[in-house]
C-alpha cells in the first residue's frame, strides 16, 4: 500500500456509522486505479460481456438444491488486475456461486476457468494452489493458534509441512524465517504486528478480518476472494478495509469479492456484477450499474413505486398487463 | 500397616507396565484429538490389534523386533481403512466407525471362526508369545529379584522390572517424536485443522492427507500401547473394549489434550487414584461392599470423573487456561 492511502485511514475522524464511514472512503488514485477505470470504460456495460484481459471465464454454471436452483450463471468474465464486487439481495446466491468457483461445492453442471486452466471438478485445495484464496463470510480465524501462527500456516511449500521433514528442524529453519519476516511485514501493514503472539480467538471480528486477509496474502495469490468483507465489522475499521482492498489490486491482484450492500461496492470497485435469484442480471461500473433498472427491481422489487391501495389494481386489465411484465423479466 | 501397604500399592500403579501402555495409547489419541481433532472413539480397538499382531507374529515364529513391526502396521492398516471412508465426512462419522470397528476387532477376536489364530475368547496365553521379549533382557539374570524402596519385582519375567523398563522407554520415544512432530510446521497444519479444516483448505493444504497421517501415526503408537499392554499378562478380547477406550480418553482428559507431558501424567495419577480408591474401599469398606462392587463402583467413579472432567476443567491438569478463554467456535 503506499504512504498516501495508509494517511487517508488514519486521518479521517472516528465515523459513528457504517454510511458515514462508507462516504469518506475515496477511490484510490493510484496508477492501477485509473488504468481499471480506463481499460473497463470502453467494455460495454451488458451481462455476459467480453473482456480485453480476462482472468476467470465462467460458462453455464448451475448449482440447484432439490428442486431450488441457487445458482445459474450464462457467462461471466472477470477482468485481471481489477476490483470485481458481486453484489445482490441476500439470497441472490453470490457466496454459493463464490463456494463454486473455489471448489468448495460442486456444480450440477458447467465449466470455468483460471488463467486458461479449467478448475471444473479440482478440489479447494488445488484451486487455492492454483493462485486463487478465498476468505470467507464467517471469518475462520485459528482460534486456538497465534496470529504469526496464522500466517505462518498460509505460506506455501514449507518443507516442514512434510511429515519426515518435519522431523529433521534444519530442513525448514530457514524457510521458516523467511516465512516470519513476510508475516511480519504484512502484518504491519494491516497494523496486526502487536498482537502477533495473541491467540486469534481473542481479536475482535474486524481485527478476524484483517487477519483473514492477510493470511490470504501470505499465500501469494493471483486472485483473491472476498466474502463479504465488511459484514459485521465496524464503521473505524471498514474503511481500513476498504483501503486495504484497494492496496491488493494496486498491488496487481485481482480481487472478487462478494457483498450485499450496494453502498459499500460504489467507492472502490471498478466493476460490478449484479446477481439476483441465481442469475446475473446486470453488469457495469459502479456508477451507472445502479442506474439499471433490472438492478432497482432486484433490490427494490419490481413494483415498489405501484400503491397496493390502488383501486386500479382491482382492474383484470391492469392485473394482466402487470402479470405480462412479471413474465417478460 | 494397612495404610502403607496401600500406599505402596498406589505407588507401585504409577510406575506399572500398563500405566505406561495407557499412556502411550492416550500419546497417539492426543495426537488424534488434542492436535487435530478428530474423534477417535476405539483406541481400545487398535490396541487389541496391535495385541493380536504381536502375539500371532511371535507364535509363528517372527523374531521381537518383526513381530513389534507387524502390530505397528496392522494399526496403520486399521487407520487406512477407517480413514479414507470417513475423513473426507464430517467429524462425527468418524466417531461412530471407529467405536464400532474397534467392537467388530473385538468380536472377530472371540469368534470362534479365527479360533486357531486368536484363541477365541480366551484369548492368547502369555506364555505363548512372551519368550521372545523376555529374551532381550538387558537385566542381570542373577540375582532373579531386585527391590527399588519398597517396590520388588523380578528382574527379567512377565511382572518385572524388564517389562517396565521397557515400556517406559517406549513412552519416552513416543513422547520425543511427538515433540519433534507438533512443535514442526506439520504440527502447525494439524493445529490448524483442529481449530477449522476449511480454513486449512482454503490456503491450499491438502486436509485429508494430514489427517490420514494424524491417524495412522496415533493409531500405530495406540497398537504400541497394546502390545505392552499385554506383555505382562495376555491377550483377552474381552479386557480391551470400549471400557478401555475410555480411560484411555480420561486419562487424556486429565492430563490435558494438546500438551506433551499430559497423556502421561494423566496415566501415572489415573492408575495411581484409581488403586488408591480401589484398595482404599477394600480395606475401609471391608464387609459393607464384596469385592466386585469395588470393581464396579471403581468403573462409576471413572465415569463421573470424565464428566466432571469435560465439564470443569476441560483443559486437563497441564492446558492452558487461556486457550479456554474465549468462545472456540
Amino acid at each position: 500500500m503506499s504512504d498516501e492511502t495508509q494517511n487517508k485511514g488514519t486521518e479521517v475522524t472516528e465515523p459513528e456509522t457504517t454510511v458515514e464511514a462508507l462516504d469518506t472512503v475515496e477511490r484510490s488514485d493510484s496508477v492501477a486505479a485509473k488504468v481499471a477505470e480506463h481499460v473497463l470504460a470502453k467494455v460495454e456495460p451488458t451481462v455476459g460481456v467480453s473482456k480485453p484481459d480476462t482472468i476467470m471465464v465462467v460458462d453455464d454454471v448451475v448449482r440447484r438444491f432439490g428442486g431450488m436452483t441457487a445458482v445459474d450463471v450464462g457467462h461471466l468474465e472477470v477482468q485481471r488486475g481489477v476490483i470485481t464486487a458481486l453484489i445482490g439481495p441476500n439470497g441472490a446466491g453470490k457466496t454459493t456461486f463464490f463456494n463454486l468457483l473455489t471448489g468448495f461445492d460442486k456444480p450440477n453442471q458447467g465449466s470455468w476457468s483460471f488463467e486458461g486452466r479449467s478448475l471444473h471438478g479440482m478440489s479447494a485445495t488445488k484451486v487455492a494452489r492454483n493462485g486463487m484464496v478465498r476468505t470467507f463470510q464467517l471469518t475462520k480465524a485459528l482460534s486456538r493458534l497465534t496470529v504469526l501462527q496464522n500466517m505462518l500456516l498460509a505460506a506455501m511449500d514449507n518443507p516442514g509441512e512434510n511429515l519426515f521433514g518435519s522431523l529433521v528442524r534444519p530442513l525448514w529453519a530457514g524457510t521458516e524465517k523467511r516465512n516470519t519476516e513476510k508475516a511480519l511485514e504484512i502484518l504491519a501493514r494491516f497494523k496486526l504486528d502487536t498482537k502477533k503472539d495473541d491467540y486469534a480467538g481473542s481479536l475482535s471480528g474486524g481485527q478476524r478480518k484483517l487477519l483473514e486477509m492477510a493470511r490470504a496474502l501470505m499465500t501469494d495469490p493471483t486472485m483473491i476472494m472476498l466474502d463479504e468483507p465488511m459484514a459485521g465489522v465496524n464503521p473505524a475499521l471498514v474503511q481500513s478495509l476498504l483501503h486495504h482492498i484497494q492496496a491488493l489490486r494496486d498491488d496487481g491482484m485481482t480481487v472478487l469479492f462478494v457483498e450485499h450492500d450496494m453502498h459499500a461496492v460504489r467507492h472502490i470497485s471498478d466493476w460490478v456484477v449484479v446477481m439476483a435469484e441465481g442469475k446475473i442480471v446486470a453488469e457495469g461500473p459502479p456508477k451507472s450499474v445502479m442506474q439499471d433498472q433490472a438492478v432497482i427491481d432486484a433490490y427494490l422489487g419490481a413494483h415498489h413505486d405501484t400503491d397496493l391501495g390502488d383501486d386500479s389494481l382491482l382492474d383484470p386489465a391492469v392485473l394482466a398487463r402487470l402479470e405480462a411484465e412479471e413474465d417478460k423479466r | 500397616m494397612e495404610l502403607s501397604r496401600i500406599l505402596t500399592q498406589a505407588l507401585a500403579e504409577l510406575i506399572a507396565p500398563t500405566t505406561a501402555a495407557i499412556a502411550l495409547a492416550a500419546i497417539g489419541l492426543n495426537l488424534h484429538f488434542g492436535f487435530t481433532g478428530l474423534l477417535n472413539m476405539g483406541q481400545a480397538g487398535f490396541m487389541l490389534l496391535g495385541a493380536y499382531g504381536f502375539g500371532i507374529a511371535t507364535m509363528s515364529g517372527a523374531p521381537f523386533w518383526l513381530a513389534l513391526v507387524v502390530a505397528l502396521a496392522s494399526g496403520a492398516l486399521f487407520a487406512l481403512i477407517l480413514g479414507i471412508p470417513t475423513l473426507q465426512l464430517r467429524g462425527d462419522y468418524l466417531a461412530i466407525v471407529t467405536i464400532s470397528a474397534a467392537e467388530i476387532i473385538r468380536m472377530l477376536g472371540r469368534a470362534t471362526v479365527f479360533q486357531e489364530w486368536t484363541g477365541g475368547a480366551a484369548g492368547l496365553t502369555g506364555s505363548s508369545f512372551k519368550a521372545t521379549f523376555q529374551e532381550l533382557s538387558i537385566l542381570p539374570a542373577a540375582p532373579e529379584r531386585g527391590a527399588f524402596g519398597p517396590l520388588e519385582y523380578v528382574f527379567t519375567g512377565s511382572d518385572s522390572w524388564w517389562t517396565r523398563l521397557f515400556a517406559w522407554a517406549a513412552v519416552l520415544v513416543a513422547v520425543l517424536f511427538v515433540w519433534l512432530l507438533t512443535r514442526s510446521p506439520w504440527g502447525r497444519v494439524l493445529k490448524g485443522i483442529r481449530e477449522d479444516e476449511d480454513a486449512v483448505r482454503a490456503l491450499g493444504k491438502n486436509v485429508f492427507s494430514y489427517k490420514m497421517q494424524a491417524l495412522v501415526l496415533g493409531g500405530m503408537l495406540g497398537s504400541l500401547g497394546g502390545v505392552l499392554y499385554v506383555l505382562p499378562r495376555s491377550v483377552a478380547p474381552d479386557s480391551m473394549g470400549r471400557s478401555l477406550t475410555f480411560f484411555v480418553w480420561t486419562v487424556l482428559l486429565l492430563g490435558g489434550a494438546a500438551t506433551l507431558w499430559g497423556p502421561v501424567l494423566g496415566s501415572m495419577l489415573f492408575f495411581a487414584v484409581y488403586m488408591l480408591l480401589r484398595a482404599g474401599m477394600r480395606e475401609g469398606l471391608e464387609g459393607v461392599v464384596s469385592s466386585t462392587m469395588v470393581e464396579q463402583i471403581g468403573g462409576m467413579l471413572v465415569g463421573v470423573t470424565l464428566m466432571l472432567l469435560v465439564i470443569f476443567r476441560p483443559q486437563g491438569i497441564l492446558g492452558n487456561k487461556k486457550e479456554l478463554a474465549f468462545d472456540v467456535r
